[in-house]
């Protein structure tokens, strides 16, 4: 059974914040439809009482002593920003009422 | 026989004995570029001062009687998903097309301290996603011994540069088979090392629990010494592997007797190219003619393996890539609102498959689905490891191709991304399991295009699998390992 991607698609590309076009978006709908039936063989498999892999290799938490060392310069970690003043990353406002970021719909 | 068509090992040998200078091999295979670039596009970004200014020091030094690293003044090529500081760094995508690293990859650190000169950095599809370099932003990369077919992906344009003898050493990034798959299509020997082996730090993310670093040359020796070089503990990596390093170069020409090989019935497939299985098993009867024992195994989640691989992969790319966002660095499409910067950044600076995938990782993530496919995802992930750990109970490696066919046609696959993913079927479940994977050259096709065979070892057995590469080169039927370049414009090279 196919899932029909194309309800989906704006809600999903939402969550990921990709501005896509009309027509990238009905692409995609028969693209990621088919991807995920491929994917979805997953679900064929009985995996009662098997614990997911976190890591390949069983390693031991890797600590290190609490001691400062040395990090990038202030110019360095600013020299690609794209948009910025004096010593910050500038940004449109994030208070505006249109911004939609708190909009809330991943609760 | 030119500079360029020697291999990493007489280089260093040739320049250990004073008999030729490190700029002279830099300039044999910048000549090399120069002649070949514009017709197979291996590089998104050329270094050629640079790597003549390596190559100058590391002649100085030897001049002055310093003890220099075996591959001082042996030329590299880096895939462009490497971070060079101070040099531009694209991972082939337009969010990153003006991205300067401000620090350098600890592979790099390495590669500087031992004097390796860098050619410049290698097209690859876009954030390391496809395997055909079709993905790149840029311009796809064409294959050597036919420009008319794909040299493989992700890592095509370190491969491909190897090949075509534009660099005699190249590192590439596997996640699902883009060091391999591209080695198997250009006739090269390509190594995904253990996962842990090399150290991540400075590789642009992809999916984090698959990636890995590994060298791309024309023989196993070669892929050992660079190997050597960039393995080991680093703590600025906390997925590194504590412990010491082997000399990977230690076991060349210990031959194979009494070897246990298992050859792996669903990578030796009846739907495959037949030419491509035939090479396989061909190679495989060689090793039992010098005292291998062989015997078939089964690896039955083969198929489920490709499809756990396309939800942990893109989950863990969706995870990783939301750093893009045009605030810290990259691409920026400018907006009133934050989101509408957000979106539009992303909506524009990436490309269609990065965004297919984006878009298939965040659903596999989002709320209701999380334990139906990512959970699912990595319990079949464990599954089959068990397997691998069964199997590496009976045999000491595991056989079969690295791809169901050889090169394809470039076009063939780009509008039809289930396709091109199928092309990785034999890689994906080496990459699940975290083991060692080797891609070696076992033939040509009737069209003249190279055949490849993937030798599987048990976890830190790199070493098991170069011996096994080495004696086959030595006892095989040997591989022009370069092919005769066709130019367009008509002659070879």
């Amino acid at each position: 059974m196919s899932i029909d991607f194309s309800k989906e698609v704006d809600y999903v590309a939402r969550l990921a914040r990709l501005k896509l076009k009309p027509e990238e978006k009905e692409i995609m709908a028969g693209q990621l439809s088919d991807i995920l039936d491929t994917a979805r063989k997953v679900q064929e498999i009985d995996t009662t009482g098997v614990e997911p892999t976190s890591h390949v290799i069983d390693l031991p938490t890797v600590l290190r002593d609490d001691e400062t060392g040395s990090s990038l310069t202030l110019s360095r970690v600013l020299q690609n920003a794209p948009r910025r003043q004096q010593d910050y990353f500038k940004v449109p406002s994030i208070t505006a009422k249109d911004n939609g970021i708190n909009a809330g719909e991943e609760a | 026989m030119k500079l360029f068509q020697k291999n990493a090992a007489e280089l260093s040998n040739m320049l250990q004995k004073n008999e030729v200078s490190a700029v002279d091999v830099v300039q044999s295979f910048l000549d090399r570029i120069e002649l070949l670039e514009p017709h197979l596009k291996a590089f998104i970004t050329h270094t050629p001062a640079m790597a003549l200014q390596t190559a100058s020091e590391v002649d100085s030094r030897r001049n002055n009687g310093e003890k220099l690293h075996p591959l001082a003044g042996v030329p590299v090529a880096i895939k462009d998903n490497i971070s060079t500081q101070g040099l531009r760094t694209t991972c082939a995508s337009h969010i990153l097309e003006s991205y300067i690293p401000p620090y350098d990859a600890s592979v790099i650190t390495a590669l500087k301290r031992a004097g390796l000169p860098v050619l410049g950095k290698t097209n690859m599809d876009e954030f390391a996603m496809g395997s055909s370099t079709e993905n790149s932003a840029f311009y796809p990369t064409r294959n050597p011994w036919n420009l008319d077919k794909v040299p493989g992906g992700s890592s095509g344009g370190s491969a491909v540069a190897v090949s075509a003898g534009m660099a005699p050493l190249a590192l590439g990034s596997d996640t699902g088979g883009s060091i391999r798959q591209p080695a198997s299509l250009c006739g090269l020997t390509g190594l995904r090392p253990t996962y842990g082996r090399v150290s991540r730090y400075g590789l642009i993310a992809f999916a984090s629990s698959l990636d890995q670093i590994g060298p791309l040359t024309t023989t196993a020796r070669d892929n050992a010494l660079l190997l050597n070089l960039i393995s080991g503990y680093d703590p600025l990596d906390s997925t590194a592997l504590p412990g010491e390093v082997p000399d990977f170069t230690e076991d060349l020409g210990r031959g194979i007797k009494n070897l246990k090989v298992g050859v792996i019935r669903q990578n030796v497939s009846e739907g495959f190219d037949p030419e491509v299985t035939a090479a396989v098993l061909k190679a495989v009867s060689l090793l039992r003619d010098h005292g291998a024992e062989v015997d078939e195994v089964s690896l039955p989640l083969t198929d489920h393996g490709l499809s756990a691989y396309y939800l942990i992969a893109p989950s863990e790319a969706s995870s990783n890539l939301g750093r893009y966002d045009g605030v810290r660095y990259g691409y920026n499409a400018g907006g009133d609102s934050i989101d509408e910067m957000f979106s539009t950044t992303r909506g524009r600076g990436f490309g269609p498959e990065v965004k297919r995938r984006i878009m298939i990782g965040t659903y596999a993530l989002s709320a209701g689905y999380y334990d139906a496919y990512y959970l699912q995802a990595m319990k079949v992930r464990t599954m089959i490891r068990r397997d691998y750990d069964a199997a590496f109970k009976r045999f000491d490696i595991l056989i079969g191709a690295t791809t169901p066919t050889p090169a394809f046609n470039i076009g063939e696959k780009t509008d039809d991304p289930l396709q091109m993913y199928l092309s990785d079927i034999c890689n994906i479940t080496d990459s699940l399991a975290g083991v060692p994977s080797l891609s070696i050259p076992c033939g040509i096709s009737s069209e003249g295009l190279p055949l490849g065979m993937q030798i599987t070892g048990s976890y830190f057995n790199e070493a098991l699998l170069l011996r096994v590469a080495s004696f086959l080169e030595e006892a095989g039927e040997s591989l022009p390992m370069r092919p005769k370049v066709k130019l367009p414009e008509g002659g070879e090279v």
